[in-house]
Order: structure tokens, then sequence, then C-alpha cells
């Protein structure tokens, strides 16, 4: 374990995220010969898709699926690269100057860095349904993090609902753990179709297909799978039953566990904080940040990598990693043997090939991301979707504005589960467009440290100038 | 609502609002809760209604407890220890308070 007194003031290169992107970007950083430090929050290195490699108690490894084991290759070559890794690593604060506030153990450091490689991933897209606050209702990422981590499976009665692969992945990886899945809500609608099949000729020569096809043959073999487009979770202190419909017929079932899931999107908080220009993207439904060929941001010295530069999976996660170190090697240490550029760029479009069919194939109904009525678009704040709607309605023009009136996006998760939906909702009520309304300004700290951690500062001129601002 | 796959790991006590629950070497704070069937891990400050983890990986900040006497900490990305003190929360969510 690395404490925070054990590292050094300045490194060549800071990575933030220790998931495919950043593991691939700091050992082949470290192996050119550039000092090098990564920093991650969790326990753990392997970001989402790996969560738990060095650790899982799932010893069945077909339960996880090869996919998941891919990662123990790339874990344990960014261990042995030389790359200091340093987790339960919380980085709160990144600035133009990259200034890299970290929080670790309860002690705080600020470390400066010649270059910066954001990794932090993605995180799934908010799905504010009625009732989706109340106990028993969770995402299925969270999920599925269960499972890898902590070796824990939904038992009690289990609903699953949304769209996008990740749910049916967790649904075959909970049933081959003897999980169990009563129901799978699917979400998806009919008419996202006739944008998906131009590209089904990609994603046919894609890897995805065949998998993809076998996960949806497995899971279809033993749960009831219900195509709907109105989801609610209702319950007194806890989830008691699930409510749907499909096309006016309502159902319900009694549950003790309902999974969402519509997709992911870029975790976009600590490049938004340090300044680096995002644009909205159509197909993907949420903000991006405006990157080069070698996933430089508009700030200099700071490149995003892996799903953070928009949506794209693991394996490509790692290959934008390699391409995002070897353009900071490249500026660092000029004289570094590097790997073959040209054939990671390959492998990267063999892997983004099929995206867009998978985009256009999922991207969630208007209904899902746009609440109505009473249901909760902040959940930290408790702000419904009317509030939001009706603040739209009399004149307030962007999320900023919104923050001030109602305090949504103000809680501890800082927007992270409300920004997409109130950009959305400004949008719709004031027939805008998502890029016309934008999203939250952040500021530093990204994550809430403690005032004690922030008195564990070693203070210098320079560090209280980047904390005080 | 979840069950272990295995009975593998070492045994790590931790109290949970004063009881003893069995959590497991490998476990988060947010994962012990889950797995010992504790139903909500705090109120919220505006309408008092009670709240569970949700993601479980650091974006939701659902999973706010009171850890050995801190208070507003993300349970799901602080992993137990044997003699932890885990609290319930009531409304509070300042970090630290
Ligand atoms: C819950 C979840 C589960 C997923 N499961 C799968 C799966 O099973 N299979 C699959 O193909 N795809 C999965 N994905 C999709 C995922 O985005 C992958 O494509 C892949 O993990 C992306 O890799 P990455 O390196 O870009 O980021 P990630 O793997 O997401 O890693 C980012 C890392 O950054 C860390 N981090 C974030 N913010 C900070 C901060 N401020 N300070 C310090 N560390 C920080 C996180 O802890 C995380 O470990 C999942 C996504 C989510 C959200
Ligand atoms: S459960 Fe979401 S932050 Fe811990």
């Amino acid at each position: 374990m690395i404490a925070a007194s054990d590292l050094a003031p300045s490194y060549d290169l800071v990575v933030i995220g220790g998931g495919p992107a950043g593991l691939a970007a700091a050992s082949l950083a470290a192996r050119a010969g550039v000092s090098t430090v990564l920093f991650d929050e969790n326990p753990g290195i392997g970001g989402q898709i790996y969560r738990a490699i060095t650790t899982t108690p799932v010893a069945d490894r077909a339960v996880l699926g090869e996919d998941y084991w891919a990662g123990t290759e790339l874990a344990a070559d960014a261990k042995a690269s030389g790359a200091s890794i340093v987790n339960g690593a919380t980085v709160w604060s990144l600035d133009p100057q990259r200034m890299v506030g970290a929080s670790i153990a309860g002690k705080v450091r600020m470390i400066e860095a010649k270059r910066v490689i954001i990794a932090t991933g993605s995180q799934e897209r908010p799905f504010p349904i009625p009732g989706w606050t109340l106990p028993g209702v969770m995402t299925a990422g969270g999920a599925q993090t269960a499972l890898k981590a902590q070796g824990l499976v939904p038992s009690g009665r289990t609903v699953m609902a949304g769209s996008g692969p990740l749910l049916w992945l967790l649904a075959a990886q909970t049933l081959r753990a003897g999980g169990r899945v009563d129901a799978i809500l699917d979400t998806t609608p009919w008419r996202n179709w006739l944008q998906a099949l131009v590209h089904l000729p990609d994603f046919a020569l894609s890897p995805y297909f065949t998998k993809g096809l076998a996960l949806l043959r497995e899971v279809k073999a033993k749960v009831p799978v219900h195509r709907v487009d109105r989801v609610e979770a209702v319950g007194k202190e806890k989830l008691s039953e699930v409510v749907f419909a499909s096309g006016g017929r309502e159902q319900r079932l009694p549950a003790d566990l309902l999974l969402l899931h519509q997709g992911v999107v870029p975790n976009v908080n600590l490049a938004n904080a340090a300044g680096v220009a995002h644009l909205w993207n159509d197909r993907q439904l949420c903000f991006v940040p405006v990157l080069d060929a070698d996933f430089g941001s508009s700030v200099p010295g700071i490149a995003v990598a892996g799903d953070g530069a928009g949506i794209a999976g693991g394996t490509a996660a790692a290959e934008r990693g390699r391409v995002a170190a070897i353009a900071a090697v490249r500026a660092l240490r000029p004289e570094a043997t590097l790997p073959d550029t040209q054939a990671i760029r390959q492998k990267l479009q063999r892997e983004e090939m099929g995206r867009a069919f998978l985009d256009w194939l999922n991207r969630p109904a208007e209904s899902f991301r746009q609440p109505e009525g009473e249901t909760l678009a902040c959940r930290c704040e408790e702000v419904t979707a009317k509030q939001v709607r009706d603040m739209a309605r009399i004149g307030c023009e962007g999320p900023n504005q919104m923050k001030a009136f109602l305090r949504c996006g103000m809680g501890p998760c800082q927007g992270r589960l409300c920004g997409l939906t109130v950009t959305e909702l400004i949008a719709a009520e004031r027939k805008m467009t998502p890029a016309e309304v934008g999203y939250y300004r952040l500021r530093p700290p990204v994550k809430p440290i403690t005032l004690a951690e922030l008195a564990s500062l070693p203070i210098s001129e320079a560090e209280r100038k980047a904390v005080e601002r | 609502m979840f069950k272990r796959l295995a009975d593998a790991g070492t045994a790590v006590a931790i109290t949970v609002d004063g009881k003893p629950v069995a959590a497991r070497a490998g476990d988060t704070v947010a994962a012990a809760l889950l797995a010992a069937g504790i139903d909500h891990c705090r109120t919220t400050p505006v309408t008092g209604a009670p709240r569970a983890p949700y993601c479980l990986m650091g974006v939701c900040f659902e999973c706010l407890v009171t850890v050995d006497g801190v208070g507003s900490r993300q349970g799901c990305l602080i992993p137990v220890r044997e003699g932890m003190k885990v609290e319930t929360q009531l409304g509070k969510r300042e970090a630290g308070r």
C-alpha cells in the first residue's frame, strides 16, 4: 500500500482512474521511463469492467465470463510496470495548471503533474422513474459490482429493467451464479431499429455481435422478458412491487429488488471542473469532452481517455489509454522507444466498430430520460421533475440558474445523478437543444473532503494557492 | 435482497448502530450492510425518506453513513475493518460533521 506520505511532490504523469484506460496508460508510460502515478478511489484496481480483478471471491470463471478475466493480464502488466499505483485515493481537484488534489486515507496531498490523463470512465445514466429512490431499487451496475467484488447475488424477487448490453450481461452473470431474476422489462423502443439498422453491417463485423446474440439467447431461455414503455417502483419505506405497462396495459410484479440500467455516460465531473470543453453528443445523449486524435483536451497537458472520452467499451478504453500515453511520453521523453502507434490505432478502430449500432439501438426513450410530475429529478435535494419544468417555463434558462432556484445539483452527488435530466428537461420545456442549454459548471472539490483532511495538507505557498480560489 | 455466493473470505466483525454484523474481508461498508439485509442506511435531510446504496461505485452518495465517528462517509468506497463502528444517519449529509 502506498501512503500519502510516500508520494513525491511532482510526477511527469498523473493518471486518474485505474480501469482499463488508466491501467494501460500508466503501464505504457512507466515502461517508457516516465515517472508515473495512478490514483483510483476504489479499494482495488480494475475500474468498472474489471472490478476487483485481483481479489474477486467469484472463483468459477464461467460466472463472470472470459471478457472479465481478460483484465488479469492488464492489471498484472500495470503492477509490474514501475508506475506507482495508489488505491483508496480520491482525486477531488484538478486545475488547468495540472495541480492534482488527492485524498488518501484521510490525508490530502497536492501533486504537480507535467501531464495528466483523466481516465475516470463512465457511470450509469440517470434513470428517473417514479420510486427510483426507494430502498430496494439499485442500478444494475451496482448489483454487478457487488457480484464482482463481494460475491453477492440477488436472492429475493428480482426484476431488471432498462436497455443496453450491460443489463443482459448482468442477468446472465446472475443466473450463472445461481442468483434469481424473475423478469426483465425491456425499455428499448422498437422504433430505434429505424436508425440502428443501417449500422448493422458494421456491428456484425465487431467482436460484440456474436457475444451479444449468445447473451440474449442465454437469458431469454430462462427469464420472461416484457417490452414496456412505463416502469414504476412502488412501496412505502422500501420497494414492494414493480408496476409496468406496454401500450396502456398495466401489470404488477411483487419484488424485493429492482435493478435499473439504461446505458452508461462519461463521468464528466473532474474534466469539467478542470475547464475541459465538452460538447453534446446527440447519438449517445450526453456531454463528451472535445478531444484531438491523441485524446488531448482543450486544456494543454490534460488528456481524457477511456469511456470518459465518449462510450466505446472496455477494450477500446485500454487502446485509448495507450494512445494518450504515447502522446504524453513523446512530449516528456522524446528519446523513449514506444510501441507501434499505428497498430494500436487500428485495433482501436476495430474495437469502436459497431458502436453506432449499439448506441442507436439502445438509445433510451424520452419518457425514461425526461420525467414528469412528482418523479424526483434530483435525488439529493429531492427536487421533482415538475419543479424543474415549471421553473424552465417561467424563464430559467440553464442548469446553473436552476441550481440557484431549486438547489438541484447542489447536493453531495454534485449533479452526477441529475445533470443530464435537468439539461434535457430545460431543453424540452424551452424548445431548445441540450447543446444550447449546456451542463452544470462544476468546481473543485469534485468530491467532498473534510476540514480534517484539508488540515493534513503540508502547506507551502504554491499549495495554498491551489486550494484557495 | 442479496446472498453470498461462497462462504470464502475471512470474517470481519463490525457493528452497525451498536449491533454486531458479520462482514467479510473484501466487503465495503455498503456491501456489508446489503449482505446483512439492512434495508436502509440513512434518511434524507429534506423529507426524512429512507435511502439505501444505489450505485455502489461512488457516484450517487446514497450510501452515506457514519464510520468510526466520522459522518457522511461513502460506504461503498470504504473497506470494512475489524471492530469498525458504523452508524446509519438521520438527515445529515455534510462531509465529516
Ligand atoms: C457500474 C458499471 C459496470 C460496468 N461493467 C461492465 C462490464 O461488466 N463489461 C463491460 O464491457 N463494460 C462494463 N462497463 C462499461 C465501462 O464503462 C467499461 O467500458 C470500462 O470499464 C471503461 O473503462 P475506463 O478505463 O474508461 O473506466 P472505468 O473502468 O470506469 O474506470 C474508471 C476508474 O476511475 C476511478 N475514478 C473515478 N473518479 C475518480 C476520482 N475522482 N478519483 C479517483 N478515482 C476515480 C473509478 O474508481 C474507476 O475505478 C461498466 C460500467 C459501469 C458504470
Ligand atoms: S452507493 Fe452510490 S455512492 Fe455509494
